[in-house]
């Protein structure tokens, strides 16, 4: 029985004891001469429900990782015991040839051929093709692990359904006028409640223990200070299996190019986003402000998709056609250069920092512009010697904020700003960057074990990092700054 | 001391105005707020530029050129040995194109004799055609020998030369359309049977190596089935996890560890989570590669801090009095949360999901690294099967060198904006309806 049709049954039996609760507190409580019910009737239902459904689904999932750990033992000790198959590929191959005979007509499914070459065409009629180191002694395993799988599933299915009928009756006869069910309910509900918090953490434990692992993987065969300090990347994809091709994997030109171009970005961003800001907060009148600030938004809300394929296709060519007018000759600006992915990096970055320096701004208490202006100064004095210098930490914390968005930004840098990783101080020339190498390391093909592969995770875990120093120190700098005034 | 006696009182000259720099400061002010009319100018003109280019370069997509011939199902070409009946491949085998090719050949007039002109013919119709002459012989047996009108799909080529794409000062030699074609797309279009039709192709088909045949049907059926798993996921956690902060947590260093994780997930780079997907999801715990399921799990976790934070805003915007009130009449804490707070938070959490559902929508990074960058020619049934997304499927477009992708590419992107706008404007209204000012 596939698994989700027991997991259908059990919530099925969850639903049954959910009425039958609720309808038998109900009419408990409404009998004659009952005392006060310390429940309402659904509540008695919902702690039915959940003793049938929740010890049923642990048993279930629980049954699901073990026998399927078992099978995978047995199977790799069937073919241990044959002579000639290979460990590594061989439980991948009868697994797939395993999948394979279950879409099988009934009398061939348990009984099939016992050649490769009668199984084949077979196997092909229902769409299924194999890879070519399938074997004829693999047929007989897969069957016998089709038949231990099928025996197994079925034993935890009546086990878990048998849980859930055994859960369900209990819950049914706890049901009483004076049972605290609502108590039992409201708590299994605090403690769902506060495992969905805590999932934040685990989230970000997951994700420094995933590039954790593959780093250190990664470190084991290639040394920490090559990393850090080398200034050569050339990866040298090995063809899969080949091995021994060393690469060399130097952070250096890749994060002078990520730093290069969202430096770029923040040239652009900054100086926009800050007056815009400035005059959306000090002089746009109420109507100017409704309909330009959301038409600002929108570029806040255009995927970056949409501007790496606007820098690649458009403005990049564009920028090297005027260069090569300018130029009277040769274009010296390369369509994917430095300048063309700053340039519209930084324009998607205007409405970051106009939002974040546009509380700030609105924050500086009204009384320090009404004393300024009243000494005389004009709108713009006030903002340049008053506001601004009152607003100054946390705009340093909102530009700080935006570049840690332009670091870890992938897809116009993807598009827009090359591959070739190398150091140039020429803005006009292709540099490349940490997040178009982590793409370009895992399209493809992947092999776990290969340095490849496991530098993608190096690259990851340094920009998870210096985005993490870099938010942390924004975040404490605008909150610090903000409490300033309060 | 008195001295005054030379005539009238001598009427002092007034002194020159001090200079205060007056009007230098006024300039500054000017241009001071012309700087910032100048930075809103900057941005507001360069989305304008974007869109505009984008559907410049990508409304022509919607329509497709097609061709619309009398083909004659020649049982000779077909079946020549007349054996169908005990061989169903036949029918699946059988040169189409030389029917198709035939049914051209007779529109313009071509004598099948002269190989020259005839090999010039190639490249008119797609190599769908075939497919189209197939499909509709596998489902009506019986129209063979019979003569039919059937519409084809032109080639990329002429599609592009018809809807005047192509350079014809170009010389010959270096253009993919040539001379002689399009006299012949002209002959055809004088007496209507080539025409540009409203492409519904681009809505239903997938990956494709010719351009005419591919479309973001596929893709939109795995962004759908994300956006699925993404609803579901992240909008029970979201909400869970909001209630637990707002309303039960107690203030401790647990409580506080979340929210500064919830802060720093919200910040972390996307692609970051494309890394834990792919190093969880795929490598420890072996779900397939470019499954939905795992690129629907990967962005609810990337989605999960910004509907925290929108629903936590929600929550937290609900007066304290309806608290009160509900706990005053002996409501426990949990039917106060779940009877009055969340109702009347609803649509502040809607807004917030709808909002993380548009950015999830439009994220392609974490994709690529789970495998979502792949040749997907088919529907996806489950979500486990191989699928692809919108932008990915426009970042794959955006790699091919052929000038008729770039054209799908930018009516994708129209899609793709299309799909956000239509969330964004979703969640506008629904603020607007159902937004309570306390």
């Amino acid at each position: 029985m596939p698994a989700y049709v027991t997991l259908v049954l059990v919530l099925l039996i969850g639903l049954a004891s959910f009425m039958l609760g609720r309808f038998r507190a109900r009419a408990q409580a409404f009998s004659q001469g009952a005392p006060k019910a310390h429940s309402r009737p659904p509540y008695h239902g919902w702690w039915a429900a959940l003793l049938a459904i929740l010890p049923a689904l642990a048993l279930l999932l629980a049954w699901q990782i073990g026998s399927g750990a078992y099978l995978r033992d047995q199977v790799a000790g069937q073919l241990a015991a044959v002579s000639g198959a290979d460990v590594n590929t061989g439980p991948t191959l009868v697994n797939s040839l395993a999948n394979g005979l279950l879409l099988l007509d009934p009398p061939q499914d348990a009984n099939p051929p016992v050649t490769m070459e009668a199984l084949a065409p077979l196997l092909a009629a229902k769409g299924v093709t194999l890879a070519s180191g399938t074997q004829d002694f693999m047929i007989q395993i897969a069957v016998e692990a089709n038949a231990a799988r099928a025996l197994l599933s079925w034993i935890g299915a009546s086990a878990a359904l048998g849980l859930a009928i055994i859960g369900g009756v209990y819950g049914l006869s706890q049901i009483a006028v004076r049972a605290r069910a609502r108590h039992k309910v409201e708590r299994f509900v605090l403690a769902s409640l506060f495992t969905a918090s805590s999932l934040a953490i685990l989230t970000t434990v997951g994700i420094v223990l995933s590039l954790l692992f593959q780093t250190i993987t990664f470190f084991g065969q290639v040394s920490p200070a090559s990393f850090f300090f080398g200034t050569v990347w050339d990866p040298r994809f090995a063809a899969a299996g080949s091995g021994g091709s060393e690469g060399q994997f130097g952070l250096i030109p890749l994060l002078a190019g990520t730093l290069y171009i969202a430096f770029v970005a923040l040239l652009v961003a900054a100086p926009v986003g800050l007056m815009s800001a400035i005059y959306m907060a000090e002089y746009a009148s109420r109507p100017v402000r409704s309909v330009v600030k959301p038409a600002l938004e929108l570029l806040a809300g255009i995927p970056t998709i949409v501007y790496g394929i606007f820098a690649l296709v458009t403005l990049g060519p564009w920028l090297r056609d005027i260069s090569a007018a300018l130029a009277g000759g040769a274009a010296f600006i390369q369509a994917q250069s430095i300048l063309t992915a700053g340039l519209v990096m930084g324009v998607m970055l205007i409405p970051v920092v106009s939002s974040l320096s546009d509380d700030i701004i609105t924050a500086v208490p009204q009384a320090m512009r009404d004393g300024s202006l009243g000494l005389g100064a004009t709108r713009s004095e006030t903002i340049k010697k008053v506001i601004l210098p009152a607003a100054l930490p946390g705009i340093a914390g909102a530009i700080l904020l935006t570049a840690s968005r332009a670091i870890g930004e992938t897809m116009i840098v993807v598009l827009a700003a090359g591959v070739a990783a190398k150091l140039t101080a020429n803005p006009f020339e292709a540099m490349t960057t940490i997040t178009v190498k982590i793409v370009n390391q895992l399209t493809g093909d992947l092999e776990f074990n290969s340095p490849q592969t496991l530098v993608a995770f190096a690259l990851g875990l340094t920009l998870f990092f210096v985005t993490l120093a870099m938010n942390i120190g924004a975040l404490a700098i605008v909150r610090k700054y903000r409490e300033q005034y309060e | 001391m008195t001295d005054i006696t030379a005539g009238a009182i001598p009427v002092a000259a007034r002194p020159p105005r001090r200079d205060i720099g007056i009007k230098k400061r006024y300039a500054a002010e000017a241009r001071f707020k012309a700087y910032g009319v100048a930075a809103i100018l900057f941005g507001l003109a360069f989305l304008a530029i974007m869109l505009g280019s984008v559907v410049t370069k990508g409304y022509t997509a919607f329509w497709q050129t097609n061709i619309t011939l009398p083909v004659t199902f020649d049982a000779q070409v077909i079946d020549p040995q007349n054996k169908r009946d005990e061989d169903p491949m036949i029918l699946i085998k059988a040169n189409y194109d030389k029917l198709a090719q035939a049914a051209l050949l007779a529109k313009l007039g071509i004598d099948p004799a002269e190989k020259a002109v005839v090999a010039k013919t190639k490249g008119i119709l797609s190599d769908s055609a075939r497919i189209v002459l197939r499909d509709r012989v596998t489902a009506d047996p019986s129209i063979i020998g019979q003569t039919v009108e059937v519409s084809m799909l032109a080639s990329a080529n002429i599609d592009s030369a018809f809807k005047g794409q192509i350079d014809l000062s170009v010389p010959e030699a270096r253009r993919k359309v040539k001379d002689q074609q399009v006299e012949w797309m002209k002959q055809l279009a004088s007496d209507g049977s080539l025409a540009e039709k409203f492409n519904t192709g681009l809505f239903t088909y997938g990956a494709s190596s010719r351009p005419e045949t591919s479309g973001v049907g596929v893709a939109i059926v795995g962004s759908l089935m994300m956006m699925a798993i993404v609803l579901v996921l992240a909008l029970l956690i979201g909400v869970a996890a909001s209630i637990y902060l707002e309303e039960f947590a107690a203030r401790g260093r647990l409580t506080d560890l979340i929210e500064v994780n919830i802060n720093n997930l919200a910040a972390v780079p996307s692609i970051v989570f494309g890394l834990l997907g792919l190093s969880v999801f795929i490598n420890f715990l072996g779900m397939p590669r470019s499954a939905a399921l795992v690129g629907g799990v990967t962005l609810s976790l990337m989605t999960l801090p910004t509907i925290i934070i929108a629903t936590r805003a929600a929550i937290a915007a609900v007066p304290p009095s309806i608290r009160d009130a509900a706990l005053g009449l002996g409501a426990s804490k949990t039917q106060m949360v779940f009877h009055h707070v969340l109702p009347l938070a609803m649509p502040g959490i809607l807004t917030g999901t709808i909002i993380g559902l548009a950015r999830a929508l439009g994220e392609t990074a974490p994709l690529l690294l789970i495998g979502m960058v792949a040749f997907v020619a088919d529907y996806p049934a489950t979500p486990l099967d191989p699928a692809t997304a919108l932008p990915v499927q426009i970042y794959m477009w955006a790699n091919e060198a052929e000038r008729a992708f770039v054209e799908r590419m930018s009516g994708a992107i129209i899609i793709l904006l299309a799909f956000l706008m239509v969330m964004n404007i979703t969640a506008i209204v629904l603020r607007r309806k159902f937004e309570r000012r306390w």
